[in-house]
């Protein structure tokens, strides 16, 4: 009888040992699971705030090169608007320049994103052919390469199409920065993860317009709904023979160009 | 911040042309460029050793446990470079308990574990278990109780019992072997499916990854073996040699063949980037890809060991060889990784321009500390063949 009990206790202390040991086992796992369902906080906050409902809409961008002058006021005030770092190496947006010359040649540059603007130096007596500036920015691919190898899914499409990265969730690894066919993701030099343009997302949910757009002063940028007819983008894709970037790469940008030239890579 | 600026500002002159102004800072640096050169002795360690098992390569029976060993020490370490370099490594049990599952690297941890847990761990220790009890038996003090627990406390050795380990060995190897495909196929598809890269985006990459990683291991195990067997005061066999000689000429031929089609099918297609990269190939890859990975680490010592088997030469001379050539092809391999990994992140995705890579001495993501993650699987690797001895005469005690 005795031994029977001792039996039995055994038995009752190697279930509890081994539910311990699950239980041990699963507790990352739960934790885990309890970080994923907190991933969209700040997102979510701003949206209830504002009684923004994703689902109802859909953004992009335009822009038309024929009326970029190169000011880079877009990108500092992109900069100031978002915390970006003011050193050379880090822009959610910034503005090229390209001046193709009679022989074929062809000059591009970017000095610290256009911020301090274009010097109009001239290296050769060649001829041009054209010169122009071209805006750039995070196209907020439908077919976004960098969600798609992001291994924490840190970076997402929200249902808006924008495409956002949650920095509480970013592990750092770079991925999604080699993945980006049009370089405009860098590695926040102070936080330690991926960064990029958001449309100003924290505008946005307020019914206003990103910084860069708002403060251009020849409207070559429009901001807007791509599924709704009165919105000034869809007017522009309208008015405008439209272009996109590496349309080969089958990323389905939605940012779209009027006037864009073959060399605009 | 301020280190980073500081190295990233003088780089600002060096580039040529136009890149985009994000792409001024190379984002994976010497550590990522060791992750794939360490998995890829683990794949080919495994390969070679696999060939004895399966394959029943009697000649390469000496090498066996050795290059089990090896893939272990290698596949222990060969997270650490990547860990390194995460932003936020006290974040990278993510990766593991929410993967995103359309992500190529998001698999790692699963590939990893599965690899480790199922095949090399279980390899080794059916190997290794009667051997295992019967030094425990013979052993006193902490000795004892380390091959106590590594046994598992399994006691049986009878016929039937050895009977069902060889058994398993032969089972998990052929696992195995699928596994360390899949464990290094990964890897380049990591690389190979980035289509925004033209440097990367193949669909030969995960294959020339693997061939090229079959390469290295072979010839790791070929130089562990030449200097462990001469320190330990025995004999070398020159017929295990020769037979590691020829699979790592045989798989060379199929590696070079293979980084040839590549090369072709590249300049023939002639698609878009085929300026700029012929512009990196030429310069700044020209010394480390056409130099270092093509002449020295491929066309030598396929060379010398052709010709050492053409001629019939003295045993002397024939290990002296195949150690030079094992050595030049560790090289080679080295520079294989740093021309994929640095190579495509020299030149701009606008096909525009290039940058450079500096590489830093200090801090995790250095110079120095990628030495100390090299020296790392070779320390591993001496504390394994203690607690495991590799060799003939341990296993006939």
């Amino acid at each position: 009888m005795e031994n029977k009990i001792i039996k039995t206790d055994k038995k009752v202390e190697r279930r509890s040992f081994l539910k311990k040991i699950a239980i041990l086992a699963l507790a990352p796992i739960a934790f885990g699971f309890l970080g994923a369902s907190d991933k969209l906080k700040t997102v979510k906050k701003w949206m209830l705030e504002n009684g923004y409902i994703p689902s109802n809409h859909k953004w992009g961008m335009g822009i038309d090169i024929s009326k970029c002058i190169g000011c880079g006021r877009c990108a500092v005030a992109c900069k100031n608007e978002n915390n970006v770092p003011k050193e050379p190496f880090f822009f959610r947006t910034w503005v090229e320049r390209y001046r193709i010359y009679e022989d074929g040649d062809i000059q591009v540059d970017s000095p610290n994103g256009s911020i301090d603007g274009f010097e109009n130096t001239r290296t050769t007596n060649k001829k041009m052919l054209r010169s122009f500036f071209v805006p750039k920015i995070c196209n907020h691919c439908d077919n976004p390469p960098c969600v798609q190898v992001c291994p924490v899914g840190a970076t997402f499409k929200g249902e808006d199409g924008v495409v956002l990265v949650d920095s509480d969730y970013c592990v750092g690894c770079r991925y999604c920065i080699q993945a980006c066919p049009y370089g405009a993701r860098f590695l926040h030099p102070e936080t330690h993860t991926a960064e990029k343009c958001t449309f100003c997302y924290h505008r946005i949910v307020q019914d206003k317009l990103p910084a860069c757009v708002e403060v251009c002063p020849t409207q070559a940028r429009v901001f807007g709904e791509l599924n709704k007819k009165s919105s000034p983008l869809v007017r522009f894709l309208r008015m405008n023979k439209i272009g996109i970037l590496k349309p080969s790469l089958n990323t389905e940008p939605k940012v779209y160009y009027a006037n864009l030239d073959m060399e605009v890579k | 911040m301020e280190e980073l600026i500081q190295h990233l500002t003088p780089i600002l002159k060096e580039v040529w042309g136009y890149i985009f102004p994000n792409e001024i800072e190379l984002h994976w640096g010497i550590l990522i460029v060791l992750y794939p050169y360490l998995t890829g002795l683990v794949a080919g360690a495994f390969i070679l050793a696999s060939l004895v098992k399966v394959f029943n390569v009697k000649e390469l029976q000496p090498t066996y446990r050795l290059a089990m060993l090896t893939a272990m020490a290698f596949l222990i370490v060969a997270p650490l470079p990547l860990l390194a370099h995460l932003g936020h490594p006290e974040k990278a049990y993510e990766i593991l308990i929410t993967p995103n599952s359309t992500s190529a690297m998001a698999m790692f941890g699963f590939v990893y574990a599965w690899y480790l847990m199922a095949v090399l761990c279980l390899e080794i220790w059916f190997e290794y278990r009667r051997d295992i009890i019967l030094w425990a038996q013979k052993e006193t003090g902490i000795k004892k109780w380390i091959h106590k627990i590594i046994s598992l406390f399994s006691k049986d050795i009878s016929e039937k019992a050895l009977h069902f380990d060889k058994k398993w060995v032969k089972i998990v190897t052929i696992i195995g072997i699928p596994s360390a495909f899949l464990l290094h196929g990964y890897v380049g598809f990591i690389f190979g499916s980035i289509k925004a890269n033209p440097w990367w985006s193949s669909v030969l990459m995960p294959i020339v990854f693997l061939f090229s990683a079959i390469v290295s291991g072979i010839a790791m195990v070929l130089i562990l073996y030449m200097i462990i067997t001469p320190v330990r005061g025995k004999q070398l066999d020159i017929l295990c040699l020769d037979k590691l000689a020829s699979y790592l000429f045989y798989v060379m031929i199929i590696d070079f063949s293979l980084e040839a089609l590549d090369f072709v099918h590249r300049v023939y297609e002639s698609e878009e980037s085929i300026k700029i990269l012929a512009y990196l190939v030429s310069n700044k890859l020209f010394i480390s890809l056409v130099v270092i990975q093509l002449f020295m680490g491929m066309l030598i010592p396929l060379a010398m060991i052709a010709l050492i088997k053409i001629m019939k030469s003295p045993p002397d001379l024939k290990k002296m060889v195949y150690f030079i050539s094992a050595i030049l092809v560790q090289v080679g391999i080295f520079s294989t990784r740093w021309n994929i990994v640095i190579g495509g992140q020299l030149f701009s995705k606008s096909f525009r321009g290039l940058t450079v890579y500096k590489i830093t001495f200090f801090g995790l993501e250095g110079f120095f500390a990628s030495v100390i993650v090299f020296c790392l699987p070779f320390i591993l690797l001496y504390i394994l063949t203690k607690i495991l001895p590799p060799w003939e005469e341990a296993r006939n005690q």
